[in-house]
């Protein structure tokens, strides 16, 4: 029981990641009806901003204390970061500590509009051209993107660390009433979950309540008809991909604690996003969420040693797997409507 | 000739002279003059040349005719590759069994993957050959270890059986040969100041990228490929023909794979060495951007895009910040760093920086790709003299119009 | 019996009752007409009689073997051939492949590895090919890209197309459905001459009454998924019932 509720747990975190992103993909997909290949590049350029930002904040000027010397006998040279010379020590350090959080803020106006741009000068031009040549444009763009990342930051992974109050672990089992030490779970990751919980929850409420939200789902069932109704969606839709860069943005800074930002890390996610989408079915925003989870957890499964066990090295071609089943047993996903993406 | 019709014949020829000259074509630099960096007559650039020319022409028989864009094309490279280093571990040296195996082990894998990923068209197919494609690549670093080597790739070792060559004498490591005929074997050739380098490998590749050439063309001609375009353009009419495109397409994606096969086991025959890296999605973009970049569905443009792909990066990759001191050293001082700045972004490690963009601009505004690009240039060029409709160019060669299931 | 019997075909969409309870049957080297207002269900019946729907109840049999379950293919090679709605032809192909490519199903059937053959050397098909062509007037325009034709030339093609087959069956759909009044009688024309000159049984969707009442021999008149009537032209014409359901509204038109 204990194995099972810390595999799930596990599952978890990655699984919050593809379906935040494989929510954006749908949402992009299920409006516009474009395949875009850079969306894993948001999430990267996402995960860059909380790098940024804590590079920003820990910007330090250096003092020499000639009461001090280092120990080759020169004076002691002392790095103080400018924020905590503007806020005052306890202030400003937190505001170093709390760099990945606060770059969610930092980051939404900076990844909408990276969405607009995409949108309005690239993706625009595509909506008419075939499936195909939209593939290859994002493609095309997810490489620079990458390079323009690798140039500015480098090809190594940067670590940017969660909040003190975060860091480390915490003993979930015993707070459920497990044995103790069973259930030993990083509480970063919990906070990954739950803040990925309140942007799907977010986003779900905002397409159900509000009449923007409205015309988008009537648009996804029904391009035709909404353009024939005179309502402007072209805008709506330029809004729509701002909306998904800043999910899949956000996304990508949360995730920056758990795995140091690298300039390929897109691509990586990107690939097992188009996955899940495809077996939450093309277009179906619940589906896309529901497999994001579904395969993140069955992916910590897999890892276990137990099932390596048996099968050998099934935790990296898990998902790959159930995706094939999947789209064998049920062609149009979990739960892809009838007619999407069909001829 | 060859059962083609005249044109093509032409056509056959003029490349295979291009082919068979190319160590000359390639080398129009004096060596030691300032432009000897943009030669690419050395033997390492010209096979990959061929090779990944014979990769792009197999491929475009499936994106160029059917209109099935896969995305995992490059796992049938890197299984070819894996085939053809266990011929020359378990069997022989020999490149001739090598390339074989390669050919039918990813014909096989191509079968299967195929079978499974046709049944669904459009993106649906394009993400499911990337899944199996990705799939194969985990599996070379993890399950499949003992067959793949995991990490390290997969390498030749003195103590390998090679059953028909016998046991190995000396200490070195024995080379890929043909009947005996070592394939790093060259012949260097010094007129007019510039030096021409003749190699067995780039002769053998060249030979296999010719007649695959040569078979591409027979299908493209042929009723078969007729069939994959008609898949292309309108399945619901092809089945209310009484044709079941399926088996159509499954053949074309396993042709096709066994291009990739042929190739990745002709990369083998050139370096005895089979990595998982070969199967990287990255690599299956390659393929992609080779294609369109010289024009899917034409016949020379696939060739045409690896030779520019491969050539570019070679030279592009060279260029360093030295190299660019030179070439700019006219300006003045904070012109010259300017420039040199932003030359430096696209070249050395810049190179993919400078693929991706000019992937993203051919797809724009020249989706027919090179090929399309030098017939308007053509046109162009003729100007009003001739006035021609675009429905009685003789050239049955078709500018793909991209079907509209096309992923 | 007729080459084409439909017993109690039922086809629902949801909560909508597009088929129930058709009987139809077509007796051999006839024409017979579908008639019926706009909904009435008439494309859905001849989807179910090709493969591209499947009936929820009811038996399709085509010269006495069952064509329920077969798929599209298979149906096409039993000899039914099928003219579409708006007009389905390979557009990107020229009209001499458009044109070869069914000579090719017709001989070779549903696949086969033609991978080293050359086209050139195809005599036999390229000149049945080119009697069609020639037939529907179209010969001169073989070389042309079908997408550049006229929408009247593209029908015109399609069913090229589908006689090229020699199919025993020929189902179209509209045929004439948004064609200039010149190019209708080209095809009243052509079709009369099919039926006159072929082993053929035609079966015709159509809207324009003197299209149907040139060349039919048998009207089935469909409303509401349900057939009303079937009888003569003649007889059809003065069927009140007729008029009310159909008719009087078209007429107008
Ligand atoms: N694939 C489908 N899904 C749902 N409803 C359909 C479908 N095809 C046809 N219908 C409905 O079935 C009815 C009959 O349509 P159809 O056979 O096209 O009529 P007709 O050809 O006689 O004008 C119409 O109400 C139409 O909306
Ligand atoms: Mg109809």
């Amino acid at each position: 029981m204990e194995t099972i509720l810390l595999q799930l747990l596990n599952g978890l975190d990655k699984g919050s990641a593809y379906a935040l992103i494989a929510l954006g993909l749908t949402l992009i997909f299920g409006t516009l009806g474009v395949v875009n290949f850079a969306h894993g590049a948001i999430f990267m350029i996402g995960a860059f901003c909380a790098v940024t930002l804590s590079r920003l904040l820990s910007l330090s000027f250096e003092t020499i204390d000639p009461t001090k010397v280092d120990f080759l006998g020169n004076p002691a040279k002392i790095k103080t970061p400018y924020v905590e010379a503007w806020f005052g020590h306890d202030f400003g350090g937190a505001l170093i500590d709390w760099a990945v959080p606060l770059a969610i803020l930092f980051s939404i106006p900076i990844m909408i509009a990276v969405g607009f741009a995409m949108e309005r000068g690239l993706i625009k031009h595509f909506y008419k051209r075939p499936h195909a040549d939209q593939i290859l444009v994002t493609f095309g763009l997810a490489i620079v993107l990458q390079e323009i990342i690798k140039y500015f930051y480098g090809a190594n992974p940067i670590s940017t660390p969660a909040p003190d109050a975060f860091k480390g672990s915490f003993d979930f089992g015993a707070m459920l009433g497990f044995d103790p030490n069973m259930i030993i779970y990083p509480y970063w990751r919990l906070i990954y979950f739950g803040f990925a919980a309140v942007v799907i929850g977010a986003v779900f409420s905002f397409l159900q309540f509000t009449t923007f939200g409205m015309v988008v789902r009537a648009g996804m069932a029904d391009r035709e008809t909404v353009g024939l109704l005179g309502i402007n969606i072209d805008r709506r839709f330029t809004i729509m991909f701002g909306l998904a860069a800043a999910v899949a943005g956000v996304a990508g800074v949360m995730y920056a604690p758990i795995l140091s930002p690298n300039y390929h890390m897109g691509m990586d996610f990107l690939v097992l996003s188009f996955v899940v989408v495809v077996v939450g079915g093309m277009g179906s925003l619940p589906g896309a969420v529901a497999a994001g989870f579904l395969l993140g957890i069955l992916e910590s499964f897999a890892s276990m040693n137990e099932i390596k066990a048996i099968i050998p090295g099934i935790d990296q071609i898990i998902i790959y797997v159930v995706a094939i089943i999947i789209l064998l047993t049920r062609p149009r996903g979990l739960m892809g409507r009838k007619g999407v993406m069909e001829d | 000739m060859f059962g083609l019709n005249k044109k093509d014949t032409t056509f056959l020829l003029i490349v295979i002279a291009l082919t068979l000259f190319t160590p000359i074509l390639m080398q129009p630099f004096a060596e030691g003059s300032g432009l000897a960096q943009f030669n690419g007559g050395y033997p390492d650039l010209m096979q990959k040349v061929a090779i990944f020319g014979i990769f792009a022409v197999g491929f475009n028989i499936l994106f160029g005719l059917t209109g099935y864009l896969s995305f995992g094309h490059a796992a049938f490279l890197g299984i070819g590759s894996y085939a053809a280093v266990w011929m020359f571990k378990l069997l022989t040296m020999n490149v001739i069994p090598a390339i074989l195996l390669a050919m039918v082990v990813s014909g096989i894998f191509a079968a299967a993957i195929g079978y499974v990923s046709l049944r669904r068209s459009g993106i649906y197919f394009s993400i499911l050959t990337l899944a199996f494609a990705q799939m194969c690549y985990k599996m070379a670093y993890s399950v499949l270890t003992p067959l793949t080597n995991g990490e390290t790739g997969l390498q030749l070792s003195l103590d390998d059986p090679r059953v028909l060559d016998g046991a190995s004498e000396g200490h070195s490591l024995p080379v890929t040969n043909i009947f005996g005929l070592p394939m790093n074997a060259s012949y260097k050739l010094e007129a007019l100041g510039h030096v021409f380098t003749f190699n067995v490998g780039f002769y053998f590749s060249a030979v296999i990228a010719i007649i695959a050439f040569y078979v591409a063309i027979r299908l493209f001609r042929s009723p078969f490929g007729m069939m994959l375009r008609a898949v292309k353009s309108n399945q619901q009419r092809m089945t209310y023909t009484g044709l079941d495109p399926k088996p159509y397409t499954l053949a074309a994606f396993v042709i096709s794979g066994m291009y990739a096969g042929l190739a990745g086991g002709l990369l083998a025959a050139m370096d005895p060495l089979a990595g998982a890296d070969r199967m990287l999605w990255t690599a299956s973009g390659e393929v992609v951007i080779m294609t369109i970049l010289g024009g899917a569905g034409t016949l020379m443009g696939p060739v045409l895009g690896a030779g520019v792909i491969k050539y570019l990066e070679n030279i592009f990759s060279k260029i360093n910040e030295g190299v660019l001191h030179q070439w700019f050293s006219f300006l003045p001082d904070g012109l010259e760093d300017l420039v040199i700045w932003i030359f430096a972004r696209f070249t050395g490690e810049g190179w993919h920086l400078t693929l991706g963009v000019t992937f993203m601009l051919v797809v724009t505004f020249l989706p027919g790709g090179l090929i399309e690009g030098l017939k308007r240039l053509n046109k162009r060029i003729k100007g009003g003299s001739k006035k021609r409709d675009k429905y009685d160019d003789p050239d049955p060669e078709h500018r793909p119009e991209p079907g509209k299931h096309v992923a | 019996m007729g080459i084409l019997e439909v017993k109690g075909v039922g086809k629902r969409f949801g909560g909508l009752q597009a088929l129930g309870d058709v009987n139809l049957s077509i007796e051999e080297n006839t024409v017979h007409a579908i008639i019926g207002p706009n909904g009435a269900g008439k494309s859905t019946l001849l989807n179910c009689l090709v493969g591209k729907l499947i009936p929820d109840e009811g038996s399709v049999t085509f010269a006495g073997t069952s064509v329920l379950g077969r798929k599209p293919h298979e149906i096409n090679q039993l000899g039914i051939s099928r003219v579409f709605q708006t007009p389905e032809i390979f557009a990107d192909l020229t009209v001499m492949e458009n044109m070869m490519i069914p000579c090719f199903a017709k001989r070779d059937g549903a696949f086969r590895m033609h991978a080293i053959e050359n086209m050139e050397h195809e005599a036999e098909l390229i000149a049945k090919a080119e009697k069609m062509l020639s037939d529907v007037g179209m010969l001169e325009k073989k070389d042309m890209i079908g997408s550049a034709m006229s929408r009247g030339d593209k029908r015109r093609l399609e069913i090229a197309m589908c006689l090229v087959q020699e199919p025993k069956l020929l189902l179209l759909d509209e045929p004439t459905a948004g064609m200039a009044r010149a190019d209708t009688n080209n095809t009243i024309a052509l079709l009369k001459e099919i039926k006159e000159t072929r082993d053929i049984t035609i079966a015709i969707i159509e809207h324009d009454m003197h299209v149907v009442f040139s060349l039919a021999d048998r009207i089935t008149v469909l409303a509401q998924g349900t057939p009303l009537v079937e009888d003569t032209p003649d007889n059809i014409k003065g069927n009140p019932k007729v008029k009310e359901a159909y008719l009087g509204e078209t007429q107008q038109v």
